[in-house]
Parts: structure tokens; C-alpha cells; sequence
């Protein structure tokens, strides 16, 4: 397929793993922060291909993975209301919250519909004008400009009964929170590159410039990923920390600016909780003052709780790159997807998930 | 039978006072009497004194015989490519065909939502007739039943088939041998993508059509041409993936695959990749994995791409050893990984 088979070919592959071997003299630690490249790692056998001396540690960059067990409790408890039409992206409906996830939700009754887009939520709300329609806002700086757009065109056609559960979370002071712990064992980065395709690069520049760590834009297929890493290790080599972008067929240095625009219009940075991680100062958006009638957790009155993790479930040392998910006691035994303890193993984008569908041999 | 496109062309919707499915079509009065006749009998019947007993009464040719079943449902009921309708007839005679059977006859069940337009169903009902007619089998037996608007998705349908085996070999996972071929017949996913980029919420416009077809054929053209079938196995839910791991299973076996080698149309692909699917744990409706001692294996393909454009029947792996039981895959880069079984139904990812 054009613009796919031509960044998986077997050759050029070779060529850069062999390019990254000659130029590698000492162990790396490099992070991919999404996990979608987390999952192209373990599918194509990309590690497979490096040296034994470069490790990839996988990061926190499924949003999936990282949204709280409150706000997964929150949407349960919205989505088993009668006269509540609950839209969310496929994704996060196996996601285990305290005592269910959505599919049972649903199972039970519950109205949980699938959307590829905020957008369709919106027009979900204007064809049920009797239903209360909530969409899940979920995800990164990747979705955050749609659910913004959901949010702004829903205002523009003063729908009533159309409100976002907002989850939504920023890299940069994930990287940051990464960074500033004593157990960090991260020298580089491999940035996501969709999430730059937005908000651009520059925000990297005061990372790189704090921790002296090479941040490098990139892509996520096999050859966008080990030029990623090529491009990180010689900066590692030369003693050079800088943003670079891999990624510059998607990647403008501004990013997208209507989009950020929209974020602006429409979000204001809050504190987050992260699952498994906890919170992390202005690592979240929530909906600004003008767009505060499309506030879930307000207009269904849910109040803020604190739920606890089960302490089997070791996600948050995975999404932190602390450790692997085979490292984790109950990988594969007590959790797997059909009874996944925690978030990593469900989600499409989860580390735990990638080494259980590509790599375990055990089971 | 008459020539069945003759008999569709020819055959305006037999019930033209009630436009939707009432419950009374299930009553057993004479709404239900009307509609059996009208429509099923009409439709299915060159036997129709058989077909209003209980139940209908068969020769059948000595020896062993296949017998399965399979209940459909899907949404929406007609999708690019077919319809439930040959869809059920299809489904059940590639049943069969797995056991290397020659398919003779079927049983249709409906179970009918009220409020189903009366002309969709004739349309179906309409489908049925000519993809037995495709097929070589009859419709021999049936039932419907009507269900409360709300409580079914349009209609389900339940075939049974029987088929006759004229070959002697066990065609099973447990005939599977180390350094057996893996083939298959055609591009695979294209199913399931065709009926999701038609289901609301997640359209994307295309023109991707179903693979739903009969594998009947083919499969009575390798035996007898010799072929020493080890097994087969359609690739509907799951795909290929677990039609695979469930054969590996089965038979204590490990099977390696080259990614590179198995046939995924690009459109299929770009679908799959907006979407975060993968394609090889995608439906198909008319494909199948055929697992054949090597040296038959260029035999077997040149009888399969017989009559089909671009020779997608190809050979996508072997039999590799004893342990673990499982599904590697030669990824397109070389290594290998796990190609395991879905957990579940596909969700489409967020980003």
C-alpha cells in the first residue's frame, strides 16, 4: 500500500539497524513515549533488530492507559443512567474501572455507543433531543482539538443536552514528571509525533534545555521509529541534547495552529491524576469557563472521589518505563486481556497488551 | 428450478397487503399461512407438499455424512457484496465444505422482527433461493417466528445443512502434519471491513464489497484432483488468526507464517490502519485455510486460482514443529512474533 509498504521495507530496515550498531559505543536508554509506537515496536520486532546495548523503554503515551479510575467510575455511573445516550471511542470500553467497564455497562442496558468522532456525538445529541448525550473525552493533544470542535459546534448550535466527561492529558509534563524521578533511567526520547503534528515542537525545547535529554520527533512505522532512534543515538554519541524531528513529513515546527487555537477556545490547563502514577501539576485540560454548561461531572452532579488501585497491578511502574510488563508478577497469570487488573492490558495502545498479543510464549 | 436471476427478475413481492412484518405472521393463523406460502414456498418450494409437513423426508446416499449448523446476525441486513440471506446459505454450505462434504440440503429458520419491511425480506428470501441455487442445495425445511419491534435486529436466521462425504480421508486438525502448507483461497478481511465502513457511526465512504461466497466448489475440485486434504477451516469471526490458533490447539502443533506472503488488498489495509484493526483477525466470509503435505501444495493452488483474477490463492506458511502450540509470524522486517487470538471483538483505537 503507497505511503505504508515504502516505511516497512525489510532493506532499508537492515541498513538502519546496521547504521545504528556502528554508531553505538555504550548501553542506551531511549523512550517512546506513545503507544502506538510501543505496539509497532512489538509487532514488526523492531528491538529484535537493534543492539543489544540500546533499550527501548516504553512510555506513558496511551491515553487509555493513564486516565483514572475516578473518571472511568465517573463514566460508568453517567452511562448506566437511564435517558443517557454515552459515546465513547471504542477504546476505552474494556477498560476495567473499579467493578465494571462499559461493555457491561452496556450488557446491563446502559445506551454505550461506539464514535470514531466527537463530532458524531454531537449529532447523536441533535437527532435524540430527549436524551442526554455525554461523550468521553479521552486522549491526548491528538484529540483534544476534535473534542474541542465538538465542544464549540455543540455551543454554536446551543444544544442542551450534549456534555464531555473530560480526560484529557499533555505530554510535556508527563516527559517532565518522567525526568524529575530518582529511578529514571531515560536518556533520550522518541516524541510522538502525532501529538507534535499539533502543538508542534518548540514545547520541547525547555525540556531538553532543563535535563540536557535529545528529544527526537518521530513517526510510527518500523522505519520512522529506528531513524527515531538512529537520529537519538548519535545525539547521545556526540553529547548533544536536542529537538530534532524524524517525523517531518507530518510534523510542522508551529504544529497546527487552528487546532491549538481551538484548544485554547475551548480548554484551560488543570492539574490531572494519571492512573498508576498519580497527579501531575498541569498535566490536564478541562473545559474553560465559557464552555463550562458542557461539563459532565457537573451537569450529572458526580462529585470527586478517590478510588484505589488494585496494589496487584503494577501499571504505573510500567507507564513510568520502571519496568516492563513481564517484570510484573501478574503478567499473564493473574492479569490477561479477558481479566486485565489494570488499564496496559486492555488498551490497543497498552504496553502490557503489546507483550501479551506479540511476544509471550507461556501461555 | 428455474434460473434463479429469471426467477427474481420475474417475481414482484408476493404479499402486497401488509408493507411490515406484523407479530400475527408468527401466530400460526392465517397471516402466518399467507406468509409461508406466499413467500417461502414461493420462494424455496418446487417440493411444496414436503414442505408443509412437519418436517421433510429425505433419500439420502449411503455412507458418512455432515451435518452443522449456524445461526446469522447482522447489521445491516443487506451490505455491500450480499446480504443475510446468502449469507446463511453460504455460511452453512462452507460449514459442510470443511468436512470436504458435498452439501445437499438445508433448513431455514427466521425469526423475524415486527416491523421488518415486507419487501426486505422478500429480497432475502429472494437471496436465498439463488445462492442455493448457486450452491446446488435445497431449502428443504423451515420455521419463522415474529418477535416485538425492539427485540431483534430485523431478522436472524438459523440454516442447518446436511452434506454427503464421498472421500476417505479424516480431514481434521488431528490429520495435520509437521511440514504441511498453509493456503489459502483469496485476500482476506475484506467482510468484515465491507460491513463495518457501512455500520453507522463508523462509515467511511468506499467501495469495499463482502468476500461472501461458497467454498463448496473449490474444495470438491481438490479432492477430486487428489489433493490429501489434512484440514480446513473457514475464517468468519476471528479471522484468521483464530481459525489458526484454534487448529494449532487442536493439533499440538506450532505454525509459522510470512507476513509478507498473505493476501490483504490495499483497500483492506488502509481501512484496517485508519482504524487500528488488523486485518487478519477481520471476518471473511468466503475464505479458507487448507492444510495440505507440501509437495501437493502447487497442485492445490493452481485448482483454487483456477477461474479467479490475480491468483490470490497463495501459500502463507507451514507446519513447523511440535511445541509450543501456537501461531508465529515472520514479520514483513524478519523477525518473529506471536499471532494470537483475539481477546475479543475489535475495538477501534482513539489516536
Amino acid at each position: 500500500m503507497k505511503y505504508l509498504d515504502e516505511y516497512r521495507d525489510a532493506d532499508a530496515a537492515r541498513q538502519y539497524a546496521q547504521e545504528i550498531a556502528r554508531v553505538t559505543t555504550q548501553p542506551w536508554s531511549i523512550m517512546e513515549v506513545c503507544g502506538g509506537q510501543t505496539h509497532s515496536i512489538l509487532k514488526f520486532g523492531i528491538d529484535q533488530l537493534l543492539p543489544d546495548c540500546v533499550n527501548l523503554i516504553h512510555g506513558p503515551g496511551c491515553p487509555v492507559c493513564v486516565t483514572p479510575l475516578e473518571l472511568i467510575d465517573q463514566a460508568l455511573e453517567i452511562a448506566a443512567r437511564p435517558n443517557v445516550i454515552f459515546c465513547s471511542f471504542g477504546d476505552m470500553l474494556r477498560v476495567p474501572g473499579s467493578t465494571a467497564d462499559l461493555l457491561s455497562i452496556k450488557a446491563g442496558g446502559g445506551d454505550v455507543r461506539i464514535v470514531y468522532s466527537p463530532l458524531d456525538a454531537v449529532r447523536i445529541a441533535g437527532e435524540n433531543p430527549v436524551s442526554e448525550v455525554v461523550f468521553f473525552g479521552v486522549g491526548f493533544e491528538t484529540t483534544a482539538p476534535a473534542t474541542a470542535m465538538a465542544a464549540y459546534q455543540a455551543s454554536r448550535k446551543g444544544l442542551k443536552n450534549f456534555s464531555i466527561l473530560v480526560s484529557h492529558v499533555l505530554v510535556p509534563p508527563a516527559m517532565e514528571a518522567i525526568l524529575a524521578s530518582p529511578h529514571c533511567r531515560v536518556q533520550g526520547f522518541l516524541a510522538a509525533g502525532h501529538v507534535c503534528a499539533v502543538m508542534g515542537c518548540a514545547e520541547y525545547e525547555p525540556i531538553v534545555a532543563r535535563h540536557r535529554v535529545p528529544i527526537v520527533v518521530t513517526g510510527f512505522e518500523p522505519l520512522d521509529i529506528l531513524q527515531g532512534v538512529l537520529m537519538c543515538i548519535a545525539q547521545l554519541e556526540q553529547g548533544r541534547a536536542e529537538v530534532e524531528n524524524q517525523y517531518s513529513r507530518a510534523v510542522r515546527p508551529a504544529g497546527n495552529q487552528p487546532a491549538q487555537d481551538l484548544i485554547r477556545e475551548v480548554f484551560t490547563v488543570v492539574p490531572r491524576k494519571w492512573r498508576g502514577v498519580g497527579e501531575i501539576p498541569q498535566s490536564g485540560l478541562g473545559l474553560s469557563s465559557a464552555y463550562a454548561a458542557f461539563d459532565a461531572a457537573k451537569k450529572f452532579g458526580l462529585t470527586d472521589r478517590v478510588v484505589l488501585e488494585p496494589a496487584e497491578c503494577l501499571s504505573g511502574l510500567v507507564l513510568q518505563g520502571h519496568i516492563k510488563p513481564p517484570e510484573c508478577p501478574a503478567f499473564g497469570k493473574r492479569c490477561t486481556p479477558e481479566h486485565p487488573l489494570g488499564a496496559t492490558m486492555v488498551s490497543s495502545e497498552g504496553a502490557c497488551a503489546a507483550y501479551y498479543r506479540y511476544r509471550v510464549l507461556t501461555k | 428450478m428455474g434460473d434463479p436471476l429469471d426467477f427474481t427478475a420475474s417475481c414482484p413481492i408476493p404479499i402486497q397487503q401488509y408493507p411490515r412484518i406484523q407479530l400475527a405472521h408468527g401466530g400460526g393463523g392465517k397471516l402466518m399461512h399467507q406468509l409461508v406460502e406466499r413467500m417461502f414456498l414461493k420462494a424455496f418450494g418446487d417440493q411444496s407438499e414436503e414442505m408443509r409437513h412437519d418436517s421433510a423426508v429425505l433419500n439420502m446416499p449411503a455412507g458418512r455424512m455432515a451435518f452443522t449448523t449456524d445461526s446469522y446476525v447482522v447489521r445491516p441486513l443487506l451490505f455491500p457484496g450480499g446480504d443475510i440471506g446468502a449469507m446463511s446459505v453460504f455460511g452453512t454450505v462452507n460449514d459442510l465444505a470443511m468436512s470436504g462434504a458435498r452439501p445437499l440440503h438445508l433448513s431455514a429458520g427466521f425469526i423475524l422482527e415486527e416491523g421488518l419491511p415486507m419487501e426486505t425480506l422478500w429480497k432475502i428470501v429472494c437471496s436465498m433461493r439463488a445462492a442455493a441455487d448457486r450452491c446446488g442445495v435445497r431449502i428443504v425445511t423451515g420455521d419463522t417466528k415474529v418477535v416485538d419491534k425492539g427485540k431483534g435486529d430485523g431478522m436472524f436466521i438459523n440454516t442447518s445443512g446436511i452434506g454427503v462425504i464421498e472421500h476417505s480421508l479424516n480431514i481434521s486438525p488431528a490429520s495435520v502434519r509437521v511440514g504441511d502448507a498453509i493456503l489459502v483461497n483469496g485476500d482476506l478481511g475484506r467482510h468484515g471491513m465491507a460491513i463495518m465502513s457501512v455500520r453507522e457511526g463508523l462509515g467511511f465512504e468506499g467501495t469495499l464489497e463482502s468476500d461472501s461466497a461458497p467454498v463448496a466448489a473449490p474444495v470438491l475440485e481438490l479432492l477430486a484432483a487428489g489433493v490429501e486434504i489434512h484440514c480446513l477451516r473457514d475464517l468468519t469471526r476471528g479471522g484468521l488468526a483464530s481459525a489458526l490458533n484454534e487448529i494449532a490447539q487442536a493439533a499440538n502443533l506450532r505454525l509459522l507464517l510470512q507476513e509478507k506472503l498473505i493476501p490483504v488488498r490495499a483497500d483492506v489495509h488502509a481501512a484496517c490502519e485508519v482504524l487500528g484493526l488488523d486485518p487478519l483477525l477481520v471476518a471473511c466470509e468466503g475464505r479458507f485455510v487448507a492444510f495440505v503435505p507440501p509437495q501437493d501444495a502447487p497442485r492445490a493452488l493452481s485448482i483454487l486460482n483456477r477461474g479467479q483474477s490475480g491468483g490470490s490463492a497463495v501459500c502463507i506458511g507451514e507446519v513447523r514443529g511440535e511445541i509450543p502450540p501456537l501461531v508465529a509470524l515472520q514479520t514483513v522486517l524478519g523477525p518473529s512474533r506471536i499471532l494470537d487470538m483475539p481477546s475479543g471483538e475489535q475495538l477501534p483505537r482513539i489516536c
